[in-house]
């Protein structure tokens, strides 16, 4: 026994407590290849593929132009919803929420450590889809400045969704419930698919979160609206409703 | 630095009406090991996780450290470390970086690699957490509630499930902690877990503390000990009372068997043994009975400790 296990208590600094849990947090996000599935592969494919090939009627104007927005909509989703419920879901479940509430980190910088590395992947993301649209032909055009509320609205939203399943539903349940609405979204969040395919239901599509950002993200990056009002509208007030349901019902074990 | 480490009474916890922790009064001193010993379901982990901050009582007062563990919880949880009975760490998490993780929360901690090696975790350095062995988890969330140099250590079932390998090197750990000067509560089912490591030992059983003392105090209580041996029959055994402690009788109740009554301690056993040797005769079967915590609980509760 040579370690000086003689008592020296304290805490970290809070902000390196905060970088410490978001580069923490970030290595398991990149490692765990569920996620990876679903926040690169997913994305990556169906940007190629429908790109490349005919399968949906985009409209007029290149496929590409249509798709790549929805496909950066459909990364924020991925992992500011999808996988922040499952892996927030587990670290519930198997007693890591607890086990850092015994711990000097106080739940806010725990909290802060999760949204900075949501952020951090998320940008990697959007690096990789975006090299990859231009790749595939992709020519964006309008203020790209106005992306950016966009994102981190959508990325808002998104998490106070995720976190909301996490803390009030099994482990399980949020798995099974992530993924489906990952796949709903998917496919009628008018990410790949255009929303007035769907009929009379396109009203209430757009109201969903996965609607209002891509269609927000298209129309600004086609030209088509500088500012996209009713997307703005409708992130807000999702990421309000949810960010505060989430902070009334999320229990820690 | 003045006043006990922990000091409650009149603790009182229920979920969904059943008593958990019922009127539970407890103190520690500050350093030396405290075991909470009771059977499974005696509301020793409710009362760990009261301490700790994670729970709020339902009555009754806590004092840890001299501050209120829900109130003060912020400046309460850096001074202690907890080992909670579940995980509590990332599946996806290697134990080293999972240490060095906590570690990067503390301001002073101990040097992860060097605590791996102590815990001998170094052969599952580059196990994700999902794939090491029951043992190593165990031994991990030990490391964890130690890395960060706390005063107090509180210990669920510390060594439940463990290999014999493993819990020695558990027990080696406790034993560093106290010498350096940290107050370890540790909770558990084991007696002979208690008897080894704990300076103080209080009897847990339905959320109310039933005894509580050194374990040579709790033993010694309404004594029962005795020792037995086989040898030729009809050997002078008023000879062998007059030469033992006062208090101390040796009977023989069927030929060739005989009893001693008393305290057993060294002195006794002595003077059993050197009185065979003066007859030139050898104790058979010399079998010295000492009451264990285990007889402290069954006399106290009517019934057994082991789950």
């Amino acid at each position: 026994m040579s370690l000086d296990l003689s008592p020296a208590p304290g805490a970290a600094p809070v902000a390196r407590m905060v970088r410490a849990q978001a580069a923490f947090e970030t290595r398991m996000m990149l490692r765990n290849g569920e996620n990876l599935l679903l926040t690169v592969i997913i994305p990556t494919l169906l940007l190629v593929l429908f790109s490349a090939v005919d399968v949906v009627d985009t409209g007029p104007g290149e496929r590409v132009d249509f798709l790549a927005p929805g496909i950066l909509a459909l990364a924020v989703m991925s992992t500011a919803f999808t996988g922040q419920a499952i892996a927030t879901g587990f670290e519930r479940r198997y007693g890591v929420l607890k086990r850092l509430g015994v711990s000097p980190l106080p739940r806010w910088a725990l909290l802060a450590g999760k949204t900075l590395s949501v952020l951090v992947v998320i940008g990697l993301q959007l690096m990789l889809l975006v090299a990859t649209a231009f790749a595939l032909g992709w020519d964006p055009s309008g203020d790209v400045a106005m992306v950016v509320p966009l994102l981190l609205i959508g990325t808002a939203a998104f998490s106070g969704l995720g976190l909301l399943m996490a803390g009030t539903l099994r482990a399980e349940a949020t798995l099974a419930a992530a993924n489906l609405v990952y796949l709903v979204l998917l496919m009628c969040g008018g990410i790949v698919i255009p929303l007035d395919k769907f009929g009379g239901a396109e009203d209430v599509l757009e109201l969903t979160p996965a609607a209002a950002l891509a269609t927000g993200l298209r129309d600004v990056l086609t030209g088509t609206d500088a500012t996209p009002w009713s997307a703005l509208l409708v992130l807000t007030a999702w990421a309000a409703l949810a960010l505060a349901a989430a902070a009334r019902w999320f229990r820690w074990e | 630095m003045s006043g006990p480490a922990i000091e409650i009474s009149g603790l009182r916890k229920s979920y969904g009406g059943r008593a958990a922790v019922d009127g539970l009064d407890l103190t520690v001193p500050r350093g030396g090991v405290t075991a909470v010993l009771g059977p499974n379901g005696a509301g020793k982990t409710t009362t760990l996780e009261i301490c700790s901050g994670l729970r709020v009582a339902d009555a009754g007062s806590v004092q840890v450290l001299g501050l209120d563990p829900r109130r003060d919880h912020a400046a309460l949880r850096p001074r202690i470390g907890v080992m909670l009975q579940a995980g509590g760490v990332y599946s996806g998490a290697k134990p080293e970086e999972m240490l060095r993780h906590v570690a990067a929360l503390h301001a002073n901690p101990l040097d992860p690699a060097a605590l791996l090696d102590l815990l001998g975790l170094q052969d599952a350095r580059r196990t994700t957490y999902r794939r090491m062995s029951g043992g190593e988890k165990q031994l991990l969330a030990l490391g964890l509630a130690v890395i960060g140099r706390p005063e107090l250590a509180f210990l669920d079932e510390p060594t439940a499930g463990l290999d014999p390998h493993a819990r020695r090197r558990t027990w080696d750990l406790i034993s560093s902690l106290r010498e350096h000067g940290v107050t370890v509560v540790l909770t558990t089912h084991l007696l002979d877990e208690a008897e080894a490591l704990a300076d103080q030992v209080h009897i847990v059983d339905h959320g109310r503390v039933i005894a509580g003392g050194t374990p040579a105090e709790l033993t010694r209580v309404g004594v029962s000990n005795s020792l037995t041996f086989r040898a030729p029959g009809g050997l002078p055994v008023a000879a062998l009372t007059g030469a033992l402690p006062e208090g101390t009788v040796a009977t023989e109740p069927s030929p060739g068997v005989y009893v001693v009554s008393g305290p057993m301690d060294p002195t006794t056993l002595a003077a059993v043994t050197s009185w065979c040797a003066d007859l030139g005769v050898m104790p058979d079967g010399l079998l010295v009975e000492r009451r264990s915590l285990e007889d402290v609980f069954l006399d106290l509760t009517g019934r057994g400790l082991e789950p």
